[in-house]
């Protein structure tokens, strides 16, 4: 079971955290929303990393699966479990029917079109007050509970959104190690050669954002009860960038990468408080040098870093071979 | 019964008549060439039988199937493969993967099914990645199977291109100018290449500027002139041919075969 590795990895990590590290504000707060965004990353990131399509409006179906459980909730008096399920097939639904003439557009054009979506989506949640709230938001979202097992602390949270990534990132790496997954990097590489293989490039685009329109579906749904309030300004264009940042930061093409860039770009600006009025640029600052310096993305990075220091331990191995690795 | 039938085909780009009024048919089972100079319309003519262009007028059957105006993908559901002029490999995958992208028709699963880790998709996972180490054998490609893509030498990749379209298990390969770049030991490799996957039951049209390769390798000739049909015949009747002598070959012909 090779291909689950990390996986178990990851698995054993996040259990383990919070029993060293109990009722530790950074593990259960500032965690829970790091899991949150890097259950968003792994699913932009199928659509970004493997498939070459970016989006630039991601945070609209994290929006519009945070209103629908928020509005069915708190409007209609609808149960948070199918209320959650009808933001993920409307999310699903509203995905599938702007994908066809979205995704026929490539490179700028797409970045463009992505970004108009998420702008109407959220200029959307602003004008229709009566439904909404507007820009003041809504509140009284109820909780979550699981047979009787209310969500109802910040470690409880951090279990939910635990369960939730690790769920969402099994299914991507099935995804990535199957015929499907393959069909994905094909078209991401060449998408006169992945037609002239038998794929049907359209309706492949049109799945994979699909899927990762649910996946931000399904964050929103948590989020809104996670929160009990939430406004337009959670899914603004911004919030689109910094989930494309995480992508590319962690590096793109890799499901652990976007992992570890949600949880970066989560945690740095909570270390950078220290520096009070200089924070967002020091934090500016530091997207720019890993960047620069670690352009495949920082998991991916550091891992050629490791896999190379690894190559040169033993000594006696020819020069040459230290830089074939390279 | 030809396997590939084209009647008076047609493509112009804006005023500029690439291909103009061609016919001609590919029989089963055989090495089918088709040469002319630079612009003489032989890319094109690949693009229309493969659906990435659609051709102003005629038709093109393939197994007595009509394929104007099926997509690409869907005229590879047919058994119709390719490898292009300027290598389109999956740069960002190994070489496995490449040539099991290549099973993608004899392959089913779906994203769910994939998602959720089916026994069906374990077992055509293996099955695929057999098919790849197959198509990768007869390309002689079996040590560089590990390795990622963008890490192979020119030579390589364009045989990497040919395990690819094989393993979709083609009726019809396409190839255009495989020994384009190739130096003499790989042009030798990609002639015995040719005649094995012929030889295999995959008929094979060439798209090829070496001239020694065309002439021992093909059953059959076509040469285009300005989008036309110069000459046809097996290659004994093409180097006698005095059009093609005249018109293309430039008048002596000398061949070092």
């Amino acid at each position: 079971m090779k291909r689950l590795t990390g996986f178990w990895a990851f698995t054993v990590f996040l259990v383990l955290l919070p029993i060293a590290f109990p009722d530790n504000y950074y593990v259960t707060v500032v965690g829970g929303t790091a899991l949150l965004n890097a259950i968003l990353a792994v699913g932009l990131n199928l659509l970004m990393g493997y498939a070459g399509q970016i989006s630039l409006g991601h945070a609209a179906f994290f929006g519009i699966g945070a209103y629908s459980s928020a509005i069915l909730t708190t409007r209609y008096g609808w149960n948070a479990w199918p209320a959650m399920a009808a933001g993920f097939a409307f999310t699903g639904l509203l995905a599938f029917l702007v994908a066809r003439p979205i995704l026929r557009l490539k490179g700028h054009y797409l970045a463009m079109a992505t970004l108009g979506l998420g702008i109407i989506v959220h200029i959307t949640l602003v004008q229709t007050e009566g439904l909404t709230g507007g820009p003041d938001g809504l509140s009284g979202i109820p909780g979550l509970s699981l047979f009787g097992w209310a969500v109802d602390s910040d470690l409880r949270w951090y279990m939910v959104m635990s369960a939730t990534l690790l769920l969402v990132l099994w299914l991507a790496l099935n995804i990535i190690a199957s015929r499907s997954g393959r069909a994905l990097r094909a078209l991401h590489g060449s998408e006169v050669a992945a037609e002239m293989m038998g794929i049907d490039t359209t309706a492949t685009k049109t799945g994979v954002f699909v899927v990762a329109a649910l996946t931000a579906s399904l964050a929103g749904s948590l989020f809104a009860h996670q929160q009990a309030f939430i406004s337009p300004d959670s899914f603004s264009f911004f919030f689109s960038i910094e989930l494309v940042t995480m992508v590319v930061l962690g590096g793109m093409a890799s499901t652990y990468g976007a992992i570890f860039g949600a949880l970066v770009l989560t945690f740095l600006p909570e270390l950078l408080v220290v520096f009070e009025d200089y924070e967002v640029m020091i934090f500016g600052a530091i997207l720019m040098l890993m960047m620069i310096f670690l352009p495949q993305g920082l998991f991916v990075g550091l891992q050629n870093l490791l896999r190379r220091l690894w190559a040169r331990r033993p000594a006696a191995a020819p020069e040459g071979d230290s830089h074939g690795a390279a | 019964m030809a396997l590939l039938e084209v009647e008076d085909l047609t493509k112009s780009f804006g005023g500029v008549t690439a291909i103009a009024d061609l016919s001609f048919q590919v029989p089963e089972d055989r090495v089918y060439s088709v040469i002319g100079p630079n612009g003489a319309g032989k890319t094109t003519l690949f693009n229309m039988l493969c659906g990435i262009y659609v051709p102003d007028e005629g038709c093109i059957r393939f197994k007595g199937e009509e394929i104007i105006g099926r997509q690409p993908h869907r005229v590879a559901m047919l058994g119709v493969s390719r490898t292009f002029q300027n290598l389109q490999m999956f740069f960002n995958m190994s070489v496995l993967d490449n040539v099991m992208v290549g099973c993608h028709l004899r392959t089913r699963s779906g994203l769910i099914s994939a998602a959720l880790r089916l026994p069906r998709v374990i077992h055509e996972e293996k099955q695929a990645r057999q098919w790849a180490r197959a198509a990768l054998e007869v390309c002689n490609l079996d040590h560089f199977i590990d390795q990622r893509a963008d890490a192979l030498p020119y030579g390589v990749l364009k045989r990497l291109e040919i395990a690819r379209a094989l393993a979709a298990n083609p009726s019809l390969l396409m190839m255009d100018e495989p020994a384009a770049g190739l130096n003499e030991t790989e042009t030798l490799e990609m002639r015995n290449l040719i005649r094995r996957i012929c030889d295999a039951g995959v008929t094979v049209l060439l798209v090829e500027h070496n001239m020694g390769l065309v002439m021992q390798v093909s059953d059959r000739i076509l040469v285009l002139d300005y989008g036309s049909r110069l000459a046809e015949g097996t290659p004994a009747e093409i180097q006698n041919d005095p059009n093609v002598i005249q018109a293309y070959l430039g008048g002596e012909v000398q061949y070092a075969v």
